[in-house]
């Protein structure tokens, strides 16, 4: 299990385009990725979860991933978070 | 079971299984399968999210090239949705072990989602709810293969339940297919009311919310006389109103045996009774049910449900088959009562804070010429087919009527000279709806054929309220003594100027109101079909006398509640068989 503290960068939280985001890149991966908030746990590959999570900017959240490719997984999902998921 | 109390506008009673069309305006059969067929049932839904997943990807590019990625990059997210996994193994269980169909699977699951989106306390979440019920609609396209409006893919025995029915939603019913319409909102004077009286079925309105407590596919008892609905009735209720429904198809059946028979009271006074028409093919039920002739036939029906203004030859044969049917029987054709709001094909209206006031009826006709033109070169290319009279809505001003009669007057000008021949005995009237015309009917009476009072607009402009307003509907009393004063005056300047009035808005399918305007000198009487009988019954056990009577204490009585207790009082004491049936 690999685990990392991510945080919501961009202005409008974890919104559609950057939970689409994470969702494709989710899919690239064999191993479970979750995120979770104060209790909350969200499936990386659900946009539904990622949504309800309701994160606006700021939120910590903490990444998951359990599987032969985990490190790979939470390397590239952390980075989303820090490029603010590329979004205009 | 659930039971209801709404506001009863249209007798009878029905039983059959609900469909609910929700505020989007579509419903979804709750259809279960067998269990060999869900196997299928699921592929059947597999294929549809990846046809929906395409969908969304052109729909997305095309928003992309003329909006740019932003936008488009929604309908990206909104293929997620359409994937995420939990969404999917959702379907999955509901289909494979619940056994639902998968239009059924599809719309339990992602309601569901959309409702906890909408509860979510963050803005954002909320607005993603709409983008849920987008991909769900998507969905529900590519697996039925059409548009998900479907108010006229009807189950056969229905009863359709709704917020509240647009008249074009009406118009596009299978009529033959509706047992019966249920509404949360709505009052009394209503257009699901009236649409519910033509149509012959039960109907209850202004019930308040339930749909949520209520589905597709569940069992209903629509109990028309008193306004109560039970959702998934239980085996005594049920029992109880099968037995009523037959018991009032006997009344029924003996009510018919009148037929024949003339509107006369026991003392011999004769009362016209005609009926109220949308559609031309309800002069098959005129008839059956007696009718004198069509005292209001209603031709907005000729402009609603349809995408496009119908045509002076759409017009003309709909007037010319009620004037036939009707053989020689009187027949008052009203020209177009729409508010501009309703026009939705002929411009893009602004919209008025006050439909009510505004631009409607024969203001709009008046407005637009060229509208009102074709419509009165069809009643008058129409009117030798029969016995045809021709009515303006909603005067409220001579101005007004004559402007109506000059346009009348050029078209009938034009259509002579092309060689089409005109009764020279065509009877030109407006109808009495608005108080002011009330007040100047003695100036207006010199240049009119006849009067029809329309109670149901003149309880409205009278009173002020608003009858499709659930929070003042009950102010809306047809019976207040306010009203009551301007029938009569109506009736005091008509008759001595010997032209004829006739009532017909909601009020004269009531037996007690029915006696009561027999009471104040009313003679003809315009009113549903289905209630022709009826008021036949109840005029036929009366003397004038009684009803004279009866008009004397009602026009000296304070409010409409009193005027009401009165009259029941007095229908009990007159005509029990009546009130019983109710």
């Amino acid at each position: 299990m690999i685990t990392r503290v991510v945080t919501v960068q961009n202005p409008e939280g974890l919104h559609m385009r950057p939970a689409d985001k994470l969702v494709r890149t989710a899919t690239h991966y064999q191993c479970q990725i979750e995120l979770e908030r104060a209790g909350q746990i969200a499936d990386c590959r659900s946009m539904i979860g990622l949504l309800t999570l309701g994160a606006p900017q700021g939120t910590e959240l903490t990444l998951r991933a359990q599987g032969p490719d985990a490190s790979m997984a939470v390397e590239a999902i952390a980075r989303l978070f820090d490029s603010q998921f590329d979004d205009p | 079971m659930l039971e209801l109390q709404g506001i009863a506008v249209s007798p009878g009673v029905a039983i059959g299984k609900a469909i609910v069309f929700d505020r989007e305006g579509y419903s979804i059969a709750r259809c279960l399968v067998s269990r060999p067929e869900a196997q299928r049932e699921w592929q059947r839904l597999v294929e549809a999210v990846s046809k929906a997943h395409q969908v969304l990807g052109a729909r997305g590019k095309e928003t992309t090239e003329s909006w740019g990625a932003d936008l488009g990059g929604i309908f990206s997210a909104q293929q997620q949705l359409l994937l995420d996994p939990h969404v999917r193994s959702e379907m999955e269980h509901l289909i494979r072990d619940n056994l639902y169909a998968a239009e059924y699977a599809v719309s339990e699951v992602f309601a569901k989602y959309a409702a906890a989106f909408r509860k979510a306390s963050s803005s954002f979440l909320a607005e993603r709810a709409a983008d849920v019920r987008d991909v769900e609609r998507t969905l529900l396209e590519a697996l039925t293969g059409k548009p998900t409006q479907t108010f006229n893919e009807i189950p056969l025995g229905s009863i359709v339940v709704s917020h509240d029915l647009t008249p074009g939603e009406t118009a596009s019913f299978d009529t033959e297919k509706v047992l019966a319409l249920c509404t949360e909102a709505g009052g009394p004077g209503g257009h699901t009311a009236i649409v519910a009286r033509g149509m012959e079925i039960p109907a209850v309105v202004g019930v308040g919310n339930f749909l949520h407590n209520i589905r597709s596919g569940d069992e209903v008892i629509i109990d028309g006389h008193v306004g109560r609905i039970f959702v998934s009735p239980d085996a005594p209720t049920r029992e109880r109103y099968l037995k009523r429904r037959i018991a009032r198809e006997s009344i029924v059946s003996e009510l018919s045996e009148l037929r024949d028979l003339p509107a006369v009271t026991s003392d011999g006074v004769h009362v016209e009774l005609m009926a109220n028409v949308e559609f031309p093919n309800e002069t098959q039920a005129c008839l059956a049910r007696g009718a004198d002739g069509v005292g209001l036939y209603r031709t907005e029906f000729l402009y609603l449900g349809h995408d496009k203004e119908p045509t002076e030859e759409e017009h003309f044969l709909a007037y010319q088959q009620v004037l036939r049917d009707m053989q020689g029987r009187p027949v008052v054709i009203r020209t177009l009562d729409l508010g501009a709001d309703k026009m939705g094909m002929t411009r893009p209206v602004e919209p008025e804070n006050n439909p009510f006031l505004g631009l409607r009826s024969i203001r709009l006709s008046l407005r637009n010429p060229a509208l009102f033109r074709v419509q009165v070169r069809a009643i008058l290319r129409a009117a030798s087919a029969g016995n045809c009279r021709i009515m303006f809505p909603m005067v409220t001003t001579l101005d007004e009527f004559r402007s109506a009669k000059f346009l009348l007057r050029s078209v009938a000008d034009d259509l002579t000279c092309e060689g089409i021949r005109i009764p020279s005995t065509l009877q030109v009237g407006m109808m009495v709806e608005v108080p002011a015309a009330v007040l100047m009917l003695d100036r207006f009476i010199e240049e009119i054929d006849f009067v029809s009072i329309g109670t149901n607009d003149l309880t409205q402009y009278t009173l002020a309220v608003d009858r499709s307003n659930d929070s003042v509907a009950d102010l809306y009393q047809a019976c207040d003594p306010a009203v009551l004063r301007l029938i009569k005056r109506t009736q005091e300047i008509t008759s001595e100027h010997g032209k004829s009035t006739s009532v017909c808005g909601e009020m004269s399918n009531n037996p007690a109101h029915a006696l009561l305007l027999v009471g104040m000198g009313i003679r003809s009487l315009s009113l549903a079909p289905s209630t022709i009988p009826v008021i036949k019954k109840a005029i036929r056990s009366v003397t004038l006398g009684q009803c004279e009577a009866m008009a004397w204490r009602a026009l000296r009585l304070g409010t409409a509640r009193e005027v009401e207790a009165f009259l029941m009082n007095q229908l009990a004491g007159l005509v029990p068989e009546i009130v019983l049936q109710a």
